[in-house]
C-alpha cells in the first residue's frame, strides 16, 4: 500500500484501522471493507462504518480524503463512472445494496441525494419537485400530485416564498432557494437515507443557516449523511462525525467528541487547523 | 507614481493601438464579406427577375368544328385528339393575310408556344359549348418574342444576326399596337415541369423532387445521427479500440469529397439493391450518407455540454439512463443538434455532384408524385438550364437559383423556430 505523501505538518501520520465508535446497533446503511478503485489507482482503502437511524453523520476531512467518493458509493451514484469500481459490503437495511438483484434505480429511490452545487432542472418549479414522483407513478391522479409538491416543498421550507410561482422556472431563483428545491426535489420521492454532498458550499451564511436549520427538522423522518468542509458546520448539525484522511477514515466518534477531545493525532490537527 | 505604474502606462497606448486595429480588421472583413454577398445577391437578382414575368399573346380564335372534326356531342377521347394546332394557325393567318413563303410562315406559327394547342384543347374540354364560336384567348409567347419583349434582343442589330426577323417586328408592333401582348406574373415557373423549350419550363418538378428528397434524407440522417451521437457520448465504453475507430472515420467522412458518396450509392444502392436510379429515394439515401457525419459530429458536441449536474440530479433521483437521455440530455442538447442538422440538410439541398453519379440528371419533364417518380433536384436544374443555348434559360437560371435560397431560408427559418422552442435558460 502506498503511503501518505508530505503537505503540511503532522500530515504525515501513519493510520492503523479506525478509532472511536465507527459501528452502532441501530444501523440504517453500513459499509464493511470498501475498497474503491478509478482504473488503478486506489481512492478508498478499507472503510468500516455504519450509518444510524435518524442520525445526521458528517463526514468532514480534507479536500481529495475520498468522502464524496465513499458517499457516492452508497446510492451506486459511481455505476455512472466507467472506470470506477467498487468492492466490499454494503447494506440498506441488512439489504446488499451492490447485489445483483438490487435495482440501482430503486435504491437511489430510497436513498437521495443532494449536490454541492444547486441543480435544478431548466423546468419549472412544480414540475421541479414532481419529477421523482412522476418517474416513479406515486401519484395516481393530478391533485395527488398537487398535494405531494406543496407538502415536499412545505418540508424544505421553501412553500412560503414560492407558492405563487410554482409555473416559473427553477433555474430563476436564487442559490440558497435553488439548494432547498432540490431537497424538496429529493423529499417529494420520500426516500429513507438523504446524502448530502457539501450542500452549503455555494451558498452565503443566510442561506447556509436555513438549510441547517431544515437538516435538523428533516432528521425526524430521514437518516442523513453529510459531506461538509465546514467544521462549524458538522459541529452544529451532525450527532456523529467521521474524520477521512487520503482515502481512510481515521476516526469516527460522537460529534461532541471529536471537536472537544478527538482520539487521533490526524483528526486533532485537521481540527486545529495545521493542514487541510 | 511607481515604476511599475509607469511601465503599464507606456505599455497601455501599444494596446490600445493594437486592440484598435484589431477592430479595424474585423470590421473590414465584414465589409468585405457583406459586399460579395451584396454583388452576388444583386446579380442573380438583376438577371433572375424578369423571369418571374412571361409574355402573353391574345388571339381570337374560331372554334371551327369542320376544321376541328368534332363537335359538342363528341367524345372525350376525339375532342383530346383533335388538331387545335390548326385553328391557331388560322387565327394567325387571318390577323396577317399577307404573309408569304414558307419559312415566314413557320416563323407566324412560332409567335405562340406551341403549348398554345394543349391550352386550347383543356380549355375545350372543360367547355365544349365553345365549339363553334369565335373566343379570344391568352396564349404563351415564344420564348424569342418573350426575350425582345423583355428587351434582351436588340433591334438595332442587323438583322442577319437578330433572332427576330424584320417581317417579325412589324407583326410584334401590330400586335402591340393593338393590345394583344402582354407581360404577366410567370405561374408557368411554378406549375411546370423540366421543358425544351424556355417558356413552358418549371421548376415545379424540381421544387417537388427536392422536397422528397430531403424528406428521405431528414427521417434517415436524423434519428441515425442523434442515436448514434448519443450512444457514442453516453453509452460507448471508454477507451475501447473499435469505438476510437468508429469516431475516426466519423470524423474522416465528413470531409471526404461528395461525389465519392454518389459513386458509392451508384455501386452499392443501384447495383447490388437494385433501387430506381434518379429517384427521390436514391438521391435522399446518398444525401442522408453524406450529411450523417455533420450532424453527428455536431449533436456529440451538444450532447457533450449538457451539464452533468443536471444529469447526475436526475440519477439520483433514481432515473435510468435511457430516462436520463430522453428527459434531459435530448432536449437540453437539441438546439446545438437542430443547428448540425440544419448545416447538414443545407448542404444536402445543394448538393448536385453526388446526384449527377445516381441519374438525377436526367431530363424529367413530369412532375414527381412521390419518392419512387424519376425527378430532379433544384441544384441539378440549376445546373442543366445553364447547359441550354436558349437565351430565356439564362434567366431562368438565375430565377432557380433565387428559388433555391428561398427555399433554403425557409428551412433555415424553420430550424431557427423549432431551436427557440427547445431553448433553455439557466
Amino acid at each position: 500500500m502506498k503511503t501518505n505523501t508530505t503537505t503540511g505538518d503532522g500530515f504525515n501520520i501513519e493510520i492503523n484501522g479506525t478509532v472511536g465508535t465507527p459501528f452502532t446497533d441501530n444501523a440504517k446503511m453500513g459499509s464493511r471493507n470498501c475498497d474503491v478503485f478509478y482504473a488503478d489507482k486506489q481512492a478508498i482503502f478499507d472503510i468500516n462504518l455504519d450509518i444510524g437511524k435518524h442520525e445526521i453523520i458528517a463526514m468532514i476531512g480534507p479536500s481529495g480524503c475520498g468522502k464524496s467518493t465513499y458517499l457516492r458509493v452508497l446510492n451506486r451514484m459511481n455505476d455512472t463512472i466507467p472506470i470506477c469500481r467498487v468492492t466490499g459490503e454494503h447494506t440498506l437495511d441488512d439489504e446488499d445494496i451492490y447485489a445483483k438483484k438490487m435495482d440501482p434505480v430503486l435504491l437511489r429511490a430510497r436513498v437521495g441525494m443532494v449536490f454541492q452545487k444547486p441543480n435544478p432542472f431548466p423546468k419549472s418549479i412544480y414540475d421541479n419537485v414532481a419529477y421523482g414522483a412522476r418517474l416513479h407513478g406515486l401519484a395516481s391522479n393530478r391533485s395527488e400530485l398537487d398535494d405531494l409538491v406543496e407538502a415536499s416543498l412545505i418540508k424544505a421550507g421553501l412553500f412560503k416564498e414560492v407558492k405563487d410561482d410554482l409555473q416559473k422556472s427553477g433555474t430563476g431563483l436564487s442559490g440558497g432557494q435553488q439548494q432547498r428545491l432540490c431537497i424538496a426535489r429529493a423529499i417529494a420521492v420520500d426516500p429513507e437515507v438523504i446524502l448530502m454532498d457539501e450542500p452549503t458550499s455555494a451558498l452565503d451564511p443566510i442561506a447556509t443557516a436555513l438549510i441547517e436549520e431544515l437538516m435538523d427538522e428533516l432528521r425526524q423522518n430521514y437518516t442523513i449523511a453529510i459531506v461538509t468542509h465546514s467544521m462549524q458546520q458538522a459541529a452544529r448539525v451532525s450527532q456523529r462525525t467521521a474524520y477521512f484522511h487520503m482515502g481512510k477514515l481515521v476516526e469516527v466518534n460522537a460529534t461532541d467528541k471529536v471537536f472537544t477531545n478527538p482520539e487521533h493525532q490526524l483528526t486533532e490537527n485537521y481540527i486545529t487547523g495545521r493542514f487541510g | 507614481m511607481s515604476e511599475t505604474t509607469k511601465k503599464i502606462q507606456q505599455g497601455l497606448k501599444k494596446r490600445y493601438a493594437r486592440e484598435k486595429r484589431f477592430r479595424f480588421f474585423g470590421l473590414l472583413s465584414i465589409l468585405i464579406s457583406f459586399t460579395f454577398l451584396l454583388v452576388l445577391l444583386t446579380t442573380i437578382s438583376s438577371k433572375g427577375l424578369p423571369a418571374f414575368q412571361q409574355t402573353y399573346i391574345k388571339l381570337d380564335v374560331l372554334l371551327d368544328e369542320d376544321v376541328l372534326g368534332v363537335n359538342k356531342t363528341s367524345e372525350h377521347q376525339a375532342l383530346f385528339a383533335a388538331n387545335y394546332g390548326k385553328v391557331i394557325k388560322n387565327s394567325l393567318k387571318t390577323m396577317f393575310p399577307n404573309v408569304k413563303g414558307r419559312k415566314q410562315k413557320r416563323a407566324l406559327k412560332n409567335l405562340v408556344s406551341k403549348s398554345a394547342a394543349y391550352d386550347l384543347r383543356d380549355e375545350v374540354i372543360k367547355n365544349p359549348d365553345l365549339l363553334g364560336t369565335t373566343r379570344s384567348f391568352w396564349f404563351l409567347a415564344k420564348d424569342d418574342i418573350d426575350m425582345f419583349m423583355k428587351g434582351k434582343i436588340d433591334r438595332n442589330v442587323p438583322e442577319a444576326d437578330r433572332r427576330i426577323k424584320d417581317y417579325q417586328l412589324l407583326w410584334i408592333e401590330q400586335l402591340m399596337t393593338e393590345e394583344r401582348l402582354e407581360k404577366r406574373f410567370n405561374t408557368v415557373l411554378f406549375s411546370a415541369g423540366d421543358s425544351r423549350e424556355p417558356e413552358q419550363a418549371g421548376l415545379k418538378g424540381a421544387v417537388m423532387g427536392s422536397l422528397f428528397t430531403m424528406l428521405v434524407t431528414f427521417f434517415l440522417s436524423f434519428p441515425i445521427a442523434v442515436a448514434a451521437a448519443a450512444y457514442l457520448e453516453e453509452f460507448a465504453p471508454q477507451n475501447n479500440r473499435w469505438v476510437d475507430m468508429i469516431e475516426i472515420n466519423i470524423n474522416n467522412l465528413a470531409a471526404v469529397p461528395s461525389i465519392v458518396f454518389g459513386l458509392l450509392g451508384l455501386a452499392v444502392y443501384i447495383s447490388f439493391f437494385g433501387i430506381p436510379r434518379s429517384t427521390p429515394l436514391i438521391g435522399g439515401l446518398v444525401l442522408a450518407l453524406m450529411s450523417l457525419p455533420t450532424i453527428i459530429i455536431a449533436s456529440r458536441a451538444a450532447i457533450k455540454s449538457v451539464p452533468s449536474s443536471i444529469k447526475e440530479a436526475a440519477v439520483g433521483l433514481g432515473a435510468s439512463p435511457i430516462q436520463v437521455l430522453f428527459q434531459h440530455t435530448l432536449p437540453l442538447a437539441m438546439p446545438g443538434i437542430l443547428t448540425g442538422t440544419i448545416i447538414g440538410m443545407a448542404q444536402a439541398l445543394g448538393e448536385t455532384a453526388p446526384l449527377l453519379m445516381i441519374g438525377m440528371v436526367a431530363f424529367v419533364a413530369e412532375v414527381p408524385s412521390g419518392v419512387m417518380d424519376p425527378s430532379t433536384v433544384m441544384p441539378v436544374q440549376i445546373y442543366l438550364w445553364s447547359d441550354s443555348p436558349e437565351r430565356a434559360f439564362t434567366e431562368r437560371t438565375s430565377a432557380a437559383i433565387m428559388v433555391l435560397l428561398g427555399f433554403l431560408v425557409l428551412m433555415n427559418l424553420f430550424a431557427i423556430m423549432l431551436r427557440k422552442k427547445f431553448e433553455r435558460h439557466w
